[in-house]
């Protein structure tokens, strides 16, 4: 192993659902511990922290962490990225180790979002007594409802049915297909906030939130943490055997924004900081897309998952409806997708989701995957996208010892 | 006629009622707030810019589930207004999948948002079918 690597030393991901009786900082605690105790190594040995918790962003979880699990004066980075929060968290950790400012570097990411319901609309204002032009729009109302949707579910249906207006081929029933995919999946992940096998009539039929996405086609509002170590090639070679083998290699840890596009003022572009954080990730790690074993990618909605087989360049450009018909992204196809059952069945609690991705690419490598284990998984990726926009791609090696 | 006034600053009212976007004088990039300097170029002159006020719908979503006060359903889009996007409701058209397609032409209308206590009316714009047929196809 080279010197510079990064490695992921040990990682853990709470339980998705409901913890009632855990607060915010419990989950992390839980996280943060269970990752160090699956290194093998303690805080004393933390060279630096990065904390993510975006519904409580300016609360310094990070510190509020220290203070139940080990106070040792380490710098504190608190990030918030929307949803690529815990991937920013970890890209955070993995910049000061491969800086040499760290030998190990701990990431967590939490967040407690059971019944939080609808996220990113805009309430409606109250009309004022007199009409007054308000912020960079001069509006005199709430715009929600009456110039679009902010709605998650509505900017993502939109973004969904985008990609089927350019490139054909999408319907209702296709992309309640992708949600079956990921429900039939998460029947295997004891972890994810649901296990439900939902039939094809079952999702379709299911409450409407923002059409063509259905209450089962977006993703599960929940709780859960997950944490990991990094370290570098050069300290990993000074641990014992045992450690080295479940170590996994960071081959690609890239983080981007997007891009100014004609239409992002309107409709946030997905694609572009996507395809642009996947291409450096390719490049970085020396792998292709057909070298992947498994993919963890952000289906915070069905039509959602369908753009990025696209942007991540797991088939032709404009091939993603073709992609899905062949099977590919199925358990048992030539490239697995989201066979933790994706944000739609295992949760999405948000800051938490850019680390839970990458434990679950790391179960498969370290083949501890149990009953889900993609058998001989030497290659995954695991990609988040937050709104605003953020992207995070992580490639994945087995060790090779 | 009860004095009016746009919901949005980029509408403008009249006889030919249309939208009107902050041009970047450098590249072109087009705005419908203020910016302080162009994302696309970082030129930071910018010119008003009349949008075309007919379009193709991109891409749409019909909300059911919405913040409490916002009706539903309702159906927002992008529409592609001769290369420039714009973010708007569908109106005048039946919220379901059978009676709003992709691809769909459109055009601007206006409409009452409200008035307030001093009798002004708000006027907002959404985009309608250019052609209707009986079944409002």
């Amino acid at each position: 192993m080279a010197s510079d690597d990064i490695w992921i030393l040990g990682i853990h991901m709470t339980k998705f659902g409901k913890h009632k009786d855990k607060d915010t900082v419990d989950l992390a605690a839980e996280a943060a511990m269970g990752a160090l105790a699956d290194s093998g190594v303690t805080m004393k040995q933390m060279g630096v922290l990065a904390a993510g918790n975006l519904m409580a962003a300016n609360a310094g979880i990070g510190q509020q962490l220290q203070k139940q699990i080990g106070q040792t004066g380490i710098p504190v980075y608190n990030v918030a990225n929307a949803c690529a929060t815990g991937a920013t968290a970890l890209r955070t950790a993995i910049m000061a180790v491969k800086a040499g400012e760290a030998d190990y570097g701990l990431a967590v990411g939490v967040e407690k979002l059971s019944g939080a319901g609808l996220l990113g609309q805009q309430a409606a204002r109250p009309a004022d007594d007199t009409w007054t032009p308000r912020g960079r729009q001069g509006a005199v109302a709430g715009l929600e409802g009456h110039v679009g949707t902010g709605t998650m579910p509505g900017v993502f249906a939109q973004i969904g049915q985008e990609y089927g207006h350019k490139y054909g081929g999408t319907s209702f029933e296709l992309f309640a297909r992708i949600s079956e995919k990921n429900h039939a999946h998460s029947t295997l992940n004891p972890l994810a906030a649901y296990q439900k096998r939902f039939t094809l009539e079952e999702i379709m039929n299911d409450i409407m939130i923002s059409y063509p996405n259905t209450r089962p086609m977006c993703s599960a509002n929940c709780d859960g943490a997950a944490a990991a170590v990094v370290t570098s090639g050069s300290v990993l070679k000074t641990l014992p055997k045992e450690q080295q083998r479940r170590a996994v290699k960071v081959s690609a840890s890239v983080l981007t924004s997007d891009p100014w596009q004609e239409a992002c003022q309107v409709l946030p572009d997905v694609n572009t900081l996507t395809r642009n954080a996947a291409k450096q990730a390719y490049e970085q790690a020396g792998v292709s897309p057909s070298d992947l074993d498994l993919v963890e990618l952000h289906d915070c909605f069905a039509t959602a998952e369908l753009v990025h087989y696209d942007n991540l360049m797991l088939c032709e450009e404009g091939g993603a409806v073709d992609f899905f018909e062949s099977g590919a992204p199925w358990r048992d196809g030539s490239t697995p997708v989201n066979v933790s059952g994706g944000l739609q069945s295992k949760g999405h609690p948000v800051a938490a989701t850019g680390i839970a991705n990458i434990w679950e690419v790391c179960q498969h490598l370290r083949g501890e995957g149990r009953d889900r284990q993609i058998e001989g998984a030497k290659v995954g990726l695991a990609h988040v996208i937050g709104l605003g926009s953020a992207c995070g791609v992580h490639i994945l090696e087995r060790a090779a010892a | 006629m009860p004095e009016q006034v746009p919901l949005v600053d980029y509408l403008m009212l009249g006889e030919e009622p249309h939208l009107v976007a902050n041009e970047c004088a450098g590249c072109g990039a087009r705005y419908f707030d203020r910016r302080n300097a162009c994302a696309a170029c970082f030129g930071t002159e910018f010119r008003k810019a009349a949008v075309a006020t007919a379009g193709e719908v991109r891409a749409f979503t019909i909300v059911a589930v919405a913040a409490p006060g916002v009706p539903v359903p309702f159906v927002a889009a992008t529409v592609d207004c001769a290369g420039t996007s714009v973010k708007a409701n569908l109106v005048n058209v039946t919220p379901d999948p059978e009676h709003v397609r992709l691809g769909m032409k459109v055009r601007l209308t206006t409409y009452l948002v409200g008035t307030d206590s001093a009798g002004t009316e708000a006027i907002g714009f959404g985009f309608e079918p250019l052609e209707t047929t009986i079944d409002g196809q």
